[in-house]
């Protein structure tokens, strides 16, 4: 036997050495790491809005007047509609069973005369329901439509609306309540957690099925070395896909990065690893590619989309499934990228989410250690 | 228990869990290894040769007993042991997206070999691998053979006492086997490494210095393995019978009373005997010419396990099957057949002719283009030129029709793991079309037959690989084909099985199936009527067992074995690039 | 020939529910993911947190807010006292929006002088601050109706009346619970298919399959029908428990579901098969499954309707068969939708359908290494 030999700085490097060769040579963890997150955020980006705009609607002018050609301008002149001037409420109807149009704004026959009443006049607005969402925008349009109305009309005849309540709305972080500036740095989360998942979900059920792990087990390398070898190299790859889905969010879409790049840098970083201790979670209890792989479909994208706060509000949900989302990674690190993106370093929602996400990286990374023993049975 | 022992157990035992029984995989197991030598572990398939290596490493936590290894226990100081021992795995983990290179440089780094001793070892060992032309080149792209050495050039990284390898020769063809075989003697003689190996192959138990037979999770028998063969002397012979092909001598002759094994070898039969005297059902035969010959250690081996083991009877196999015997006509012809990938030619026109009921072997190395032709012939893989016709039929317009007509066995025995025995059979009769009292009567056929019906419900994917075999070959019978492809139809089944098997083929040969086989046991190449040594794609010779033996004779090999012919063959072909 | 694929239809399922655990990959989770789910997926806002910073001391006020405290959507989470205590409780997300009335609020109302009332959102989710805006208004819009007629203000010369057909209370459970059921119907069929081929290829049985007299087709038929009957008796389940468990009424005709359905299915198992052919090991099996069931989700208009996209995606989203089947679900659950309705839905999930299946039985042969 060799009278010195090389300690656990020469395994690690070794190591990853491996891992790095491994990713380099095959080109689809290449593929997951950079490719993925450009096609998912393009594709997320420019897919994903909830701002209704051009919505298209019906005009039902049953008796077409000034009046009401005064307030179709006022729709046609709002970039939130694309109305369609109709004569009879029947072919309104059947457009929107047909889904052409989303509502029916309908000024009946006698819209000039009950302008003039003491009641005034009923305006009826239908709105298709089934897309609740939606249907809620279309209503807040009108309205808003009906009341920039009222004001141009009040100021025509050189007095002022009579609303006893003045409502100023300020939103704050999201003036123009651009959905996509806060869908963006959501889906830099949703998107981290696939490819973290799909990065090492495999890569310990690899080894298994290749026997390569075997001939591991009998060098003088230690698990948590094999381990920390893994980490690392997928670590960096994963920092890489990150730094480029945050590169794009800033720079293609737009979104404003108030909060410390630091910060998010670091906060990033934790997620990663939860999201790596993941993946790697699933692999190492798995062993085999095909349940891993099952397993990886049913528990990262469906709860990381709908239970994380990406899309749906936590706090809108029943509190059993509000409990059921603390343990989805995504939902803490999303929590942190709509506050650092949009509101800035605000350490009172930074520090608890980070924690959590310090807790499940250790609890993850834990399990992955405890159930890797240098053992086959 | 001798104090230089280099590894020892002591009454060890070891069981696991599968599929709701437990086995016992190791019971109560003595014994030690000694020091500057190398001994062989011999078995068959689930005797506990890979359990016993990997709780020798301290992979495994035993049961009950102790193995220590070097001085150490496997158990307690498994991380000690492993970084003391060498163990090289049976499927060995190489990173196949790796290059040679990168392979040797991960583990000497996991070894902690320091840098500066790196360029001295590596230049052994690449000279001794005979690797050193491709350290650059991907492992994945290497061939078995080449892969074996690679993997023991990175378990070698630093210079272990004691080497482990488990079954280091599965699946690789002679000239590699003869390379690794070289390579560990070397190791012995001028490093004096003790090494402890398994196999199959038992003629490579005679190169050992001591065998340790292992069957059922028991030692039978532990010695040189000259005694071991000692135990049949005077009980071996050499038999033919003027007038008759030994085939169908040995299949007369074999399971008879008194006979402990039969089995073709070159010209004759030879038999094992239960007495020191012919048996009267072999004496008797009119004009038998019977020879004592000197006992092999596979003699001793199938005489010590036969005590333990049931032996099958007459066969019956092809009862029924196809149409009557060997009129002569081709039913297999191949011609100017090629077939590219990419811009390589796996198979650079290959012609022959096989005529109906006629057992046709196809020998190569790793990547000479057996299964590529094969998986032409079967209709799986369209040829890129040449005339390929089953039964009659161009495999370019009636594809369907002669699947009909063909029976297939893969390499990997392929089955549907997770199905039961039973459903396996239900299922490939009804694929070819069986149905109603025909398929159940097959079915009944099958598991009698191939003494499956004890674990007809069992799942299929936990089955011992000889039954596993037994069940593919039953499923690819299932419909009496009349042309019977086996690729590789015995790796890595242990010699019983493997026996059993070649009765079986015999059996179907004589009632008229026509059966083509690649394999790598060169005894096996012997059951052929004919045979094709194929590499690099074209075919160096088909001919005969016994004909193609004798262009391999010379005056240092008066009496060639199959082996040394067929590296004869493949060292004198132009063609040889086996990379 | 009918026989032969019986007998493989009987594999592929013995194949896909053997096992137990394989079996309860097929039924627990989308059960269980569909009761998270379908309590998750929400627009509407449930007690969503608010603060108030009241400097006025009238009664016009206390009425206000007395309405906001009624209210479902919100609740009070804290009073405070001066304007810096409201930006960090904002910024820390304990409240989504604050209400802040002004010193002179009753007073100014009583005099007749419009009344400022200042209002903060939290605008993070711009879409929850839409909706609290919506609300915030709603309910300063009826006290302004109160007020004018309680105090003989004019009215103005039109108002509107709102109503929405098929979801009167506007619940967006019911417009994402259908919308579930197509995904999960859509997962189910992937996990069951995109893996099959994949999977008897590594294991050296496809070429056992491939060497027996079946034709390409009968092994396409044999895939496709476990995929088919596993669908249709999820979708059944989930149906279900939308119907009974959700009360998401379902209004249409039932053959048109099915209809749309099978169709569907028809089109998700020739998309997974069409990957398990092309891939030759089961990872490239799983990755090809996440890169179709990804975009196919987010592009189905499933949680962001489609029309919010730009054109030359919305052209992408004909190619998604979910797209189709998500219209059929909600035309059928909530409008009542008969076959005529859906017609325009079901003939390109048939093409769809059609052309993957015809690629994946020819890749059966075609696809070698």
């Amino acid at each position: 036997m060799s009278a010195q030999r090389g300690g656990s700085a020469m395994r690690l490097s070794g190591l990853l050495r491996k891992e790095f060769l491994q990713i380099v040579r095959d080109p689809s963890s290449i593929a997951i790491a950079f490719l993925m997150p450009i096609f998912l955020l393009i594709l997320f980006g420019y897919g994903v809005s909830l701002d209704a705009d051009h919505v298209p609607v019906a005009v039902v002018a049953e008796a077409p007047s000034r009046d009401s050609a005064d307030f179709i301008a006022e729709l046609q002149g709002s970039h939130y509609f694309v109305p369609q001037v109709m004569t009879s409420m029947p072919a309104a109807e059947h457009a929107l069973l047909k889904g052409d149009v989303r509502g029916i704004v309908r000024l009946r026959a006698d819209f000039s005369r009950q302008m003039r009443a003491a009641a005034g006049a009923p305006i009826q607005v239908i709105v298709d329901g089934v897309d609740a969402n939606t249907a809620r925008l279309v209503e807040g349009y009108v309205q808003g439509a009906w009341s920039t109305w009222l004001g141009a009309k009040a100021a025509a005849q050189g007095q002022a609306l009579q609303t006893p309540i003045d409502l100023q709305a300020r939103i704050w972080f999201n003036s123009e309540l651009k959905s996509r500036n806060y869908l963006v740095p959501g889906l830099v989360a949703i998107i981290m957690t696939l490819i973290g998942a799909l990065l090492t979900a495999l890569v310990m059920a690899r080894e298994w099925e290749r026997g390569t792990m075997e001939a591991l087990m009998v060098t003088p390398a230690s698990m948590t070395e094999v381990l920390l070898g893994k980490l690392a190299a997928y670590f960096t790859l994963g920092t890489g896909g990150m730094l480029l889905t945050v590169g794009l969010a800033v720079w293609l879409f737009e979104v404003p990065l108030r909060g410390s790049f630091w910060l998010l840098w670091l906060c990033s970083s934790l997620f990663l690893l939860a999201a790596l201790g993941m993946g790697l979670t699933i692999s190492t209890l798995a062993r085999s590619q095909f349940v891993a792989g099952q397993v990886a479909i049913i528990a990262t994208f469906l709860p990381a989309f709908l239970l994380s706060g990406f899309i749906f509000d936590i706090d809108s949900m029943p509190a059993v499934v509000r409990g059921i989302t603390h343990v989805v990674v995504a939902r803490y690190f999303v929590a942190i990228v709509h506050t650092l993106f949009l509101a800035g370093n605000v350490w009172s929602v930074i520090l608890p989410n980070a924690a959590a996400l310090a807790v499940m990286a250790a609890v993850f990374l834990g399990i992955t250690w405890r159930k890797s023993r240098k053992r086959l049975d | 228990m001798p104090d230089d022992a280099v590894l020892s157990a002591d009454r060890l035992s070891k069981s696991f869990q599968a599929g709701g029984r437990i086995v016992l995989a190791l019971k109560e197991i003595t014994l030690s290894v000694r020091p500057g030598s190398v001994t062989g572990l011999i078995g068959p398939d689930g005797a506990g040769k890979t359990t016993f290596m990997r709780l020798a490493a301290g992979l495994l936590v035993p049961d009950a007993g102790s193995i220590s290894a070097l001085g150490l226990d496997s158990t307690r100081d498994a991380l000690a042991v492993q970084a003391a021992l060498g163990y090289m795995p049976q499927r060995f983990g190489l990173y196949e997206d790796l290059t040679v290179q990168e392979n040797l440089d991960l583990y000497a780094d996991l070894q902690g070999v320091p840098p500066a001793a790196r360029a001295d070892r590596y230049a052994e060992l690449m000279h001794m691998t005979g690797l050193a032309p491709f350290t650059r080149r991907l492992a994945g792209r290497l061939s078995g053979g080449m892969k074996q050495k690679l993997g023991l050039a990175c378990t070698l990284v630093r210079a272990p006492r004691l080497l482990l390898l488990d079954e280091p020769t599965v699946g690789v063809d002679p000239v590699s086997r003869r390379e690794l075989w070289a390579i560990v003697d070397r190791l012995v003689q001028r490093e004096g490494m003790s090494v402890l190996l398994s196999t199959a192959y038992l003629d490579e138990a005679e190169r050992c210095a001591e065998v340790i037979l292992l069957h059922d999770g028991k030692v039978l028998d532990h010695g040189p393995p000259g005694r071991i063969a000692d135990r049949v002397r005077g009980r071996t012979w050499a038999v033919t019978q003027p007038g008759m092909r030994h085939r169908d001598l040995q299949a007369q002759l074999d399971g008879r009373p008194g006979i402990v094994d039969a089995l073709v070898q070159g010209e004759h039969v030879r038999l094992v005997t239960a007495e020191a005297a012919l048996p009267q059902a072999v004496a008797a035969r009119p004009g038998i010419v019977a020879r004592e010959v000197p006992p092999r250690f596979e003699d001793g081996f199938i005489d010590l396990l036969s005590h333990g083991r049931g032996r099958h009877g007459e066969t019956h196999v092809a009862e029924g099957a196809a149409q009557a015997a060997g009129d002569g006509r081709p039913v297999i012809r191949v011609a100017g057949a090629k077939r590219r990938f990419g811009d390589f030619w796996a198979v650079d026109g290959v012609d022959f002719e096989i005529r109906r009921g006629e057992i046709f072997g196809l020998l190569g190395a790793n990547g000479a283009g057996k299964t590529t032709t094969f998986r032409m012939l079967c209709g799986l893989l369209p040829a890129s030129a040449g005339h390929l016709e089953v039964a009659g039929l161009d495999l370019r317009r009636a594809a369907s029709q002669a699947r009909a007509r063909i029976g297939y066995m893969s390499q990997k025995f392929s089955l549907y793991g997770n199905l039961s025995v039973a459903q396996n059979l239900e299922f490939f009769a009804s694929a070819y079309g069986l149905a109603g009292a025909a398929q159940r009567e097959r079915i009944a056929w099958a598991l009698d037959e191939f003494e499956l019906a004890a674990s007809g419900d069992q799942l299929s994917g936990d089955l011992p690989l000889g039954y596993k075999q037994r069940l593919a070959m039953a499923c690819a019978l299932m419909h009496r084909p009349e042309i019977l492809f086996l690729d590789e139809p015995t790796s890595g089944v242990d010699p019983l099985a493997r026996r059993e098997f070649w009765q079986r083929i015999n059996a179907l040969a004589r009632e008229g199936v026509t059966v083509l086989v690649t394999t790598h046991f060169m005894e096996e190449a012997e059951y052929c009527d004919r045979l094709a040594i194929m590499a690099a794609g074209r075919i160096l010779a088909t001919d005969e067992p016994a004909a193609i033996k004798a262009q391999a004779r010379s005056a240092e090999h008066p009496e060639p074995s199959m082996e040394d012919a067929f590296i004869r063959l493949i060292e004198a072909s132009p063609v040889q690039e086996r990379a | 020939m009918l026989h032969r694929i019986l007998a493989l239809v009987h594999k592929e399922f013995l194949a896909l529910l053997k096992d137990p655990k394989s079996r309860m990959v097929l039924i627990v989770p989308p059960l269980i993911q569909l009761l998270v789910f379908g309590y998750a997926a929400t627009f509407d806002l449930r007690q969503a947190p608010y603060a108030v910073y009241n400097e006025d001391r009238g009664s016009a006020s206390r009425e206000l807010l007395a309405r906001f405290a009624g209210a479902a959507n919100f609740r009070l989470e804290a009073t405070i006292h001066s304007d810096a205590e409201l930006a960090p409780r904002v910024d820390a997300r304990e409240v989504l929006l604050a209400i802040h009335i002004p010193q002179r609020f009753s007073a100014d109302l009583e005099a007749g002088r419009p009344a400022p009332l200042q209002v903060i959102i939290d605008g993070r989710n711009s879409n929850t601050a839409t909706v609290a805006l919506n609300y915030v208004r709603g309910i300063v819009d009826r006290y302004n109706d109160d007020w004018r007629a309680a105090h003989g203000g004019q009215a103005p010369p039109a108002r509107l009346e709102i109503r929405a057909w098929f979801n009167p209370n506007l619940e967006s459970r019911w417009f994402f619970i259908p919308g579930i059921v197509g995904m999960l119907t859509l997962i189910v069929t992937m996990l069951v298919t995109a893996l099959t081929v994949a999977r008897e290829r590594e294991q050296g049985t496809f070429d056992q399959l491939l060497v027996t007299p079946l034709r390409p087709v009968e092994i396409l038929i044999g895939k496709t029908v476990p995929g088919l009957v596993v669908g249709v008796i999820q979708a059944t389940v989930i149906l279900l428990v939308a119907t009974l468990w959700f009360k998401v009424p379902f209004l249409g005709s039932l053959a048109a579901f099915y209809a749309g359905l099978a169709l569907f299915l028809l089109s998700g198992v020739g998309a997974g098969l069409l990957i398990s052919s092309l891939s030759a090991t089961q990872q490239q099996g799983l990755l090809g499954a996440f890169l179709f069931m990804v975009p196919a989700v987010i592009l189905s208009g499933f949680a962001t309707p489609i029309a919010n996209m730009p054109p030359a995606v919305q052209l992408v989203t004909y190619a998604d068969p979910l797209r189709y089947f998500l219209i059929i679900l909600r035309k059928t659950f909530l409008e009542g939708a008969g076959f005529a309705l859906v017609f325009d839905q079901l003939w390109p999930m048939a093409v769809i359908g059609t052309i993957a299946l015809l690629l994946a039985g020819w890749l059966f042969r075609h696809r070698m290494y």
